[in-house]
């Protein structure tokens, strides 16, 4: 850690670290009433445990990133960041509104649409968060070094606040909120957020392997544009049955056909760069996230969205365990595991010690995406048998869920383990600092920061 | 990567690609906005009391169970054409009466089954909501679901 300022993502990394606790706490109740519907079903049914599910999911995701960007922008800038003050207010109020929403949500006070659930407040709240966040580092960058990394991080988080405006706009016609309700969802995850993953796997792989900025700058505007080419116009594979055009049948599968081409280019990259450098950064848990990150987003959110992107195949797997096969996945995949590789690689600096627990941090990794693969594979085949009965036999929808009961609880069982990885994940980063071969350590330290 | 492409370039056509493509959505999603409004959906049938029924839909959160033209969560039927699977399109009252009774046995209590909350929604919100899940079947989906299965 070379600048002071960078010590703000430290409360930001906790931030997450606690509501990414929260969503796996919840995920597993969720999980549980699949299998045991009776579960808590007056106290709190099914559809409040999914909303907190997936808004925690979400802020933390957020948090994750806004704590990266405080932290590698100081570096990537070479300067102090314009207000650690503001930052740490930020976060204060994001956490308030955050936690004010899940408690909310318990009492049944929410909006009604997907994802949007937040009440206008709340809603409102995140915009003057996304603001203050915006003001902070774009004057950082301004009075600093400009690098590609911050260039891209910035108009990705930009794009973020942009697009979640969309969020206060809620027609009466149905068919109307749901299009306009995938230019925050589908253009944020399909989106803007891919930049923002990309310029920090490209952070990660210049401080880590050390290979020449210009080489990575390169590979870095590759991954965001073939991201934006594909992404924005395949967010038609969202308009085939919702009452828009027959024409985005094509253009949507089409485009989001080459949404892989996105994810298989930060495989080669993260790989070739690991490769060229021959270095061994001495943060091994931190190298494996970064990498990991790369092949699960590929397999997640690019090969099985693929899986499914198809208009005529689509047609049949709308909205089955398909995809939610798929949604589980990409989002660990690309989301979950860059943040968790930020972190695990700024940590050490943050709290100024040597990498350490390496051990427990790579049994997490393999724990959570054993686990996460596991839960992938068995939604998979439960989509496609309930695809195949309901879909094209025209079996009723509650009798075909008791076909495919056992696949629910294999379901549950990669979650518990998922679960396990969190909490030695979470012992290994907060835990306390095992030193584990200083000499070599500090050595390496110096070779590659 | 070769020497001649340099970083310069690769910023060009990042950025004038993306401007391009944004601009191509933006201009597809107005045409798309115009053909719901005008063709895929019943702009004459969108009364107030569909427009309520889509309110008394957000309000009790029933996306996060079911999906609706295959959007939400995958715990509970497709409602999109839940209109046609009571027969709404052929006996519309007696499809309004069905829902009421359903709305008011819920939740079941059988034990090892889904339980739907009970909403304690008024006769008027159940009617308003059947307005809504009425229209909503009559939208253009492109004949998806491929069976009444949903």
């Amino acid at each position: 850690m070379k600048y002071e300022s960078q010590k703000v993502a430290l409360y930001y990394f906790a931030a997450a670290m606690g509501l990414f606790g929260v969503q796996i706490l919840v995920g597993l109740l969720a999980g549980t009433v699949y299998v045991l519907p009776n579960t808590l079903s007056e106290l709190l049914p099914f559809n409040i445990i999914r909303m907190i599910h997936t808004n925690a999911l979400i802020v933390w995701l957020l948090i994750g990133f806004f704590g990266a960007a405080y932290y590698l922008i100081p570096e990537e800038a070479e300067t102090e960041l314009h207000s650690p003050k503001l930052a740490l207010i930020q976060l204060g109020l994001f956490v308030f509104g955050a936690l004010a929403a899940v408690v909310g949500y318990v009492f049944r006070i929410h909006e009604g649409r997907e994802f949007l659930e937040q009440p206008l407040w709340i809603k409102a709240a995140i915009v003057v968060v996304a603001l203050m966040f915006l003001y902070n580092v774009t004057l950082t960058v301004l009075k600093g070094r400009r690098t590609v990394i911050t260039n891209i991080l910035l108009v990705g988080m930009w794009g973020i606040a942009i697009f979640f405006l969309f969020s206060f706009y809620n027609p009466g016609n149905l068919a109307l909120d749901k299009m306009y309700w995938w230019y925050v969802v589908h253009l944020w995850v399909e989106g803007v957020w891919e930049l923002v993953l990309a310029s920090i796997l490209a952070f990660l792989m210049i401080k880590m392997t050390g290979v020449d900025r210009e080489v990575v700058e390169k590979w870095l505007y590759a991954m965001v544009g073939l991201a934006l080419f594909s992404g924005i116009l395949g967010t038609g594979h969202h308009y085939y049955w919702i009452g828009t055009p027959g024409y985005w049948q094509w253009i949507g599968s089409l485009f989001s056909t080459l949404e892989v081409a996105p994810f298989f280019t930060m495989v080669v990259f993260a790989f070739l760069m690991v490769w060229k450098s021959g270095r061994r950064h001495p943060n091994k848990a931190a190298m494996l996230w970064s990498l990991g990150c790369a092949v699960f987003a590929f397999f997640g959110a690019g090969l099985w969205g693929f899986l499914h992107t198809l208009a005529p195949i689509n047609y049949y797997t709308h909205g089955t365990q398909v995809t939610a096969a798929h949604g589980h996945l990409a989002f660990y995949g690309a989301y979950a595991m860059i943040n968790l590789a930020i972190i695990t690689y700024a940590m050490p600096y943050l709290r100024g010690r040597a990498p350490y627990n390496q051990t427990l941090n790579i049994w997490s990794f393999w724990l959570m995406s054993g686990g996460m693969a596991f839960m992938t594979f068995a939604l998979t085949a439960a989509g496609i048998v309930q695809t195949h009965l309901q879909r094209v036999m025209g079996l009723g929808y509650m009798e075909v869920q008791e076909q495919i009961a056992m696949f629910y609880w294999l379901r549950l069982g990669g979650g518990v383990a998922v679960g396990i990885g969190v909490v030695v994940y979470l012992y290994a980063i907060f835990g306390p600092a095992r030193e584990e071969r200083p000499v070599a350590v500090a050595g390496g330290l110096q070779a590659a920061e | 990567m070769t020497e001649r492409f340099t970083k310069a370039a690769a910023r060009n056509i990042f950025y004038g690609g993306s401007l391009f493509f944004f601009a191509t959505f933006v201009t597809m999603t107005a045409l798309s906005h115009n053909y719901i409004v005008n063709t895929s959906t019943d702009k004459k049938g969108l009364t107030e009391a569909v427009v309520r029924g889509k309110h008394v839909w957000e309000k009790n959160s029933c996306i996060n169970c079911h999906t609706l033209l295959g959007e939400g969560a995958y715990f509970a039927p497709e409602l999109g054409n839940v209109w046609l699977r009571y027969g709404g399109d052929k006996d519309p009252e007696g499809a309004v009466m069905a829902l009421k009774g359903w709305m008011a046995a819920q939740p079941s209590g059988i034990e090892g089954r889904r339980q739907m909350p009970q909403f304690n929604l008024s006769e008027k919100e159940v009617e308003d909501l059947a307005a809504f899940l009425e229209w909503t079947s009559r939208i253009n989906t492109q004949n998806w679901p491929p069976k009444l299965s949903g």
